[in-house]
């Protein structure tokens, strides 16, 4: 498997929010091979936190968590930062959900589990298009 | 299923009884009352009849007899009156008399006699020899002497014959005289005798002490039966007839009928057997009885047919309700499981995406430089690589679950029948691949859209794709499946190769509960529910089956209409 690099030098700043501890460990892990310097929440709470502390050129968001609905997370990650690419991620059979996501002012969305490689070409897509 | 069978039979006998019984009691309860009391009344104005003629026969045979009795005494009288005792006393004239008489009337007169004072004979004309006859001491000679005239019973006399006579007292000189005059009593008796009805019907003549005044055509006992009875009875009129029915001592009912005779010295009795006198209305009643007999018998048919009937319907209304239940069932049934597996299908992507990204993660770390040289950096690729394409495979097989558990409902959507049933034989490949089963697809390209409920076609081709695999699970084989337009109609047939199905087995697949399979593997109802979907969508299923080379069902779904 050959190192995928954004283009550009500088290191892209994501936002990741997923109540799967383990799978935004391993993510981060990844990404941060990847000239993707991660910051972890693992519930919407945890996220709007960071984004309140901090400025990201795209996030990443669940839409299944258990404190928090992705889509209203979605809203309140609009209200704060209106210009962020947020990226959805969903079960199969949440379309509906994702699409209502797209609505709402999200990037794209991407289907649970998804190739790493794909998920980064749309995080490129998202910083090019964003900033 | 065989629970159903046993209740259905459980109900089956009592609702038939009571269908039964019911129309029975209420067809021939009717029947009954209305032939019984038209019966009666027929009974009886058929017995008022019997006995208004046997009066009539009786009352007008008296008036025979009493009016041969009067003209045979007015002859003699006319006699007596004419000539005297002087002329009369003559022989040779007394037997011209006899014969000018036999020449008027027959061998009514047997023959004459002319007595006087002293009962002595003096005359004499007849068969028999008695001429100079004493009858001083004879009863009928004393009544005579009392009486103007007297015709007597029936006595032997001298001649030891049964004979009755007449006489008539007249006076010559101032001395009493008697003519007398002896009655044929075959002439007589066949006044009444003569008297015949039906079989057993005939008639006698009894005098007030009981004795036979006639030859009676069948053996009479006076002394039993109600002859006395009669006697002892006043009637008002002389014209009265009695009428009684009663049980001989041989057990035999007969009808006697009565009428007194010579001012009330004689009985004329009439007597038939009941059986006899009433036949016409025995016949009637046994062709009533043969006809309400017949009525029963077709009631009784009827009913049982009718209830047969009813009760079938029932059986087969409850075991539609049955199959409709558990059609829903089954329904709801598919539509659980569906969720289950959903649910199951997204609690699993997660451990599988994290599986996946670890195993991405040490592949990451391979390339670094302390790795590079390991002389296992081959093996723990390939094992890595190995870890992410099953767990592509885990994740294909929960997005088919779950495409799948998504549509069982029974929303009308736009479906594409080819994308449907790729994904149906994607879904059976697993087990297709484990009954060594190939599946081919043939569809049309650019068939129309449809709107139906995606889930209920679903189950129909799921239904046909495992029948087949059940059918080849041992054998191996292939199953066909093809989709094009013909007509109105979107055809999809699936074909397989398996054993086929007996011809006797044909025309019952499509019926619930019909099934080949061992106890506890079929419901028997497959089949019968995507008969049912297909005729509720408007469409239509057919089989065509060859022992030994396969079998092909083939499913009409109607084109909508734009």
């Amino acid at each position: 498997m050959s190192k995928t690099d954004v283009d550009g030098t500088d290191r892209i700043k994501l936002l990741l929010v997923d109540d799967e501890i383990g799978y935004v460990n391993v993510l981060s892990n990844r990404m941060a091979k990847r000239n993707i310097d991660v910051t972890k929440s693992l519930s919407g709470t945890e996220g709007i936190q960071a984004l309140r502390k901090q400025e990201f050129d795209v996030a990443i968001l669940d839409l299944k968590m258990e404190d928090m609905n992705g889509i209203e997370v979605l809203k309140i990650f609009k209200k704060m930062d209106p210009d962020l690419p947020v990226i959805m991620l969903t079960g199969h059979g949440s379309e509906q959900a994702a699409k209502e996501g797209i609505e709402c002012g999200a990037f794209d969305y991407l289907m649970k589990p998804c190739e790493l490689e794909d998920l980064i070409e749309k995080i490129r897509e998202a910083v090019r298009s964003g900033r | 299923m065989d629970k159903s069978k046993e209740t259905r039979t459980a109900d089956y006998p009592a609702f038939f009884k009571k269908r039964f019984f019911t129309v029975i009691i209420f067809s021939i309860t009717p029947m009954i009352l209305v032939s019984g009391i038209i019966l009666y009344q027929f009974k009886m104005s058929y017995h008022e009849k019997v006995h208004a003629h046997l009066a009539e026969l009786v009352l007008k045979h008296k008036q025979n007899v009493d009016s041969f009795l009067a003209e045979k005494l007015g002859d003699i009288r006319v006699l007596a009156r004419t000539f005297g005792f002087e002329e009369l006393s003559d022989e040779s004239f007394l037997r011209d008399r006899l014969e000018t008489l036999q020449r008027g009337y027959g061998p009514v007169f047997v023959d004459l006699g002319v007595i006087n004072s002293q009962g002595l004979q003096v005359a004499y004309a007849g068969p028999f020899k008695l001429g100079n006859v004493l009858y001083s001491t004879a009863s009928w000679f004393e009544n005579a002497m009392k009486n103007e005239y007297v015709i007597s019973d029936v006595f032997l006399g001298l001649r030891g014959l049964p004979h009755f006579i007449v006489t008539v007292r007249d006076n010559w000189k101032g001395e009493s005289w008697v003519i007398r005059a002896t009655i044929d009593f075959v002439a007589f008796n066949n006044l009444v005798g003569n008297i015949r009805v039906g079989e057993t019907g005939f008639a006698f003549i009894l005098n007030r002490e009981g004795e036979l005044q006639t030859k009676p055509l069948f053996d009479v006992i006076p002394d039993k039966g109600p002859y006395l009875e009669f006697m002892k009875t006043k009637l008002k009129e002389k014209d009265d007839v009695q009428i009684v029915e009663r049980r001989d001592e041989f057990g035999n009912k007969n009808i006697y009928v009565a009428a007194f005779l010579k001012g009330g010295d004689w009985l004329l009795v009439y007597q038939q057997r009941a059986s006899d006198a009433f036949s016409d209305f025995r016949r009637a009643l046994k062709i009533a009885f043969a006809i309400i007999i017949l009525g029963g018998i077709a009631i009784v048919n009827m009913a049982y047919v009718f209830s047969t009937r009813m009760a079938g319907h029932v059986a087969r209304m409850e075991k539609e309700k049955k199959m409709m239940d558990e059609q829903m069932i089954e329904t709801g049934k598919l539509a659980s499981v569906g969720e289950l597996a959903a649910g199951i299908a997204h609690e699993i992507n997660n451990p599988v995406a994290i599986m996946v990204e670890e195993a991405g993660w040490i592949e990451d770390l391979l390339e670094e430089e302390d790795f590079k040289e390991g002389e296992n950096l081959d093996e723990f690729q390939r094992a890595l690589k190995q870890i992410r394409t099953q767990g592509k495979r885990c994740k294909d097989i929960t997005f088919k679950l779950l495409s799948f558990a998504r549509k069982t409902d029974s929303r009308i959507q736009e479906v594409d029948i080819n994308d449907m049933l790729e994904e149906l034989v994607a879904i059976s490949a697993q087990r297709a691949k484990y009954s060594n089963v190939t599946i081919n697809s043939n569809f049309q390209n650019d068939l129309p859209f449809i709107r139906v409920s995606q889930s209920e076609l679903q189950q129909v081709f799921l239904n046909l794709i495992n029948n087949s695999l059940d059918a080849m699970e041992k054998t191996g084989g292939t199953i066909d499946i093809a989709s094009k337009v013909e007509g109105d109609f979107i055809v999809v047939g699936v074909a397989d190769t398996g054993p086929g199905i007996p011809k006797a087995n044909l025309n019952r697949i499509f019926d619930p509960f019909f099934t080949t399979k061992q106890v506890g593997k079929g419901t028997g109802l497959g089949l019968s529910i995507c008969y049912g979907i297909m005729k509720k969508l408007g469409g239509e299923i057919e089989v065509r089956s060859t022992m030994d080379v396969g079998t092909t069902f083939r499913v009409f779904i109607p084109l909508t209409e734009e």
